[in-house]
């Protein structure tokens, strides 16, 4: 294993030989003022041209913090597969067959008018998992902002997609508490739209995962 | 996985903010599935040459003001492996510890040719390097007197969405570390530690500006593409 550095410590010893850990950098708020630096203008939030295959749908929501009053400073990140389940990254085997049209990763603030995100987008495919279960649509979604010294990680899931209920990940989770992951469909004119709306605590607050 | 030893905690009472917006229900733990273990690629259209360098980015009608200095240093993944074509977004107040955000109320001047935002992304070694003026120290409201020590923003893209870090580089030497509630929300001396950068006199240039190093280890490994 390769050192970084001075930066190691002593973790474990096994049989006689001592395997040097190297630190992890911690992670650190994104304070309130990122914006001029990582908020570039609206195409960080459109994630598909016109041209891309699919449904086109935007995604708006609000976060909340415990108290229920909106937080006017917050980041969302956003990374979800095409209309045909397919991820623009060489991991995914069929990676070339990704619609190019459509880029997958989208970046949104809570600063705008009503402290809302949104997102333009299209509707993931489903996908088959290794164990050829089948993976409902998600969007998986970071939340950093002033006062989280962390990025928090949950999933947005379709509450009018039927393969939700099946999806492994789902499924497992505890009944009332997953309900907090579903986009609820809320047509704005001329405008396929789903609500998801984020609490980081409190009262209905949304069921986040290890990040 | 994050190390927790090294992570901060959600909840950490000294830095106010927390209070609210931590979770407090139990983290779900995920298997990871090719929707973690991919993330977005970047190449060189997402970044002009210029980028990486803040004393001449923004330039209207003169020379930022302060003290040069040259950051650099090598993204890693959590087993030492270099991370090549890393999107690394920094942010940072001027030298006076004012930023240009129209938030920011701090009584302290703008510098007109200095925005303090840049990027740049990782070679082939996994290493990144930047030209910038350090930061001063700013006021904020968390508690009476309170200091942030002098550091620069930064957001690193690893290779999949599970390594996505955002975190803050610091100074050696600085007397407000020991007092900072967010530097120390980082639970282990080790881990904050390692949000030091290290002065390096071969990376300073002659006549010019001071370097330092500032190496990035990030959650998770590589996948086998990039091998
Ligand atoms: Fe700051």
């Amino acid at each position: 294993m390769t050192c970084v550095r001075t930066r190691c410590i002593v973790s474990l010893r096994v049989y006689g030989i001592y395997i040097m850990t190297p630190i992890q950098t911690g992670s650190q708020t994104v304070g309130p003022f990122f914006h001029y630096a990582l908020i570039t203008g609206d195409d960080q939030r459109i994630l598909a041209t016109p041209q891309a295959r699919g449904e086109h749908i935007r995604i708006e929501g609000s976060v909340y913090d415990g108290d229920g009053v909106l937080i006017p400073d917050a980041m969302l990140e956003i990374w979800q597969a095409d209309s045909a389940g397919l991820f623009p990254h060489p991991a995914d085997p069929r990676h070339h067959e990704a619609d190019p049209e459509f880029r997958g990763f989208g970046r949104s603030d809570t600063t705008g008018a009503g402290n809302r995100f949104w997102f333009h987008t299209v509707k993931p495919g489903a996908r088959k998992n290794a164990d050829s279960t089948t993976a409902a649509p998600s969007i998986n979604i970071h939340v950093f902002s002033r006062g989280m010294l962390l990025h928090a990680l949950t999933r947005l899931y379709f509450s009018d997609e039927p393969a939700t209920e099946q999806d492994p990940v789902y499924a497992a989770l505890d009944p009332v508490r997953r309900r907090t992951l579903l986009a609820h469909r809320a047509d704005l004119p001329g405008q396929p739209t789903y609500r998801f709306d984020i609490r980081l605590q409190g009262d209905g607050e949304t069921l986040f995962f290890d990040p | 996985m994050l190390d927790r030893s090294i992570h901060p905690p959600y909840l950490h009472p000294p830095y106010t903010s927390t209070v609210k917006r931590a979770p407090h229900q139990p983290l779900v733990p995920l298997v990871y599935s090719l929707a973690e273990l991919t993330g977005p690629v970047y190449g060189h259209e997402s970044v002009r040459a210029i980028d990486n360098d803040l004393t001449r980015n923004a330039i209207v009608n003169g020379e930022a003001i302060g003290e040069r200095i040259i950051v650099t240093g090598r993204v890693l993944d959590a087993a030492g492996r270099p991370v090549r074509n890393a999107l690394v977004e920094v942010w940072q107040a001027n030298a006076c510890g004012r930023y240009i955000h129209k938030l920011d109320q701090h009584d302290a001047p703008l510098d007109p040719n200095f925005t303090g935002a840049g990027r740049v992304l990782t070679d082939q070694n996994g290493e990144y390097r930047f030209t910038s003026i350090k930061p001063g120290a700013y006021p904020w409201k968390n508690h009476h007197n309170a200091w942030r020590p002098a550091h620069i923003h930064f957001s690193v893209f690893g290779t999949n969405f599970i390594q996505r870090l955002v975190t803050q580089m610091y100074f050696p030497g600085d007397p407000l570390l020991p007092l900072d509630p967010i530097y120390n929300g980082i639970p282990s001396e080790a881990g904050r530690r390692r949000l030091i950068a290290d002065y390096a006199h071969d990376v300073t240039q002659p006549l010019w500006a001071l370097g330092y190093r500032f190496d990035i280890l990030l959650a998770g490994r590589n996948q086998t593409p990039f091998e």
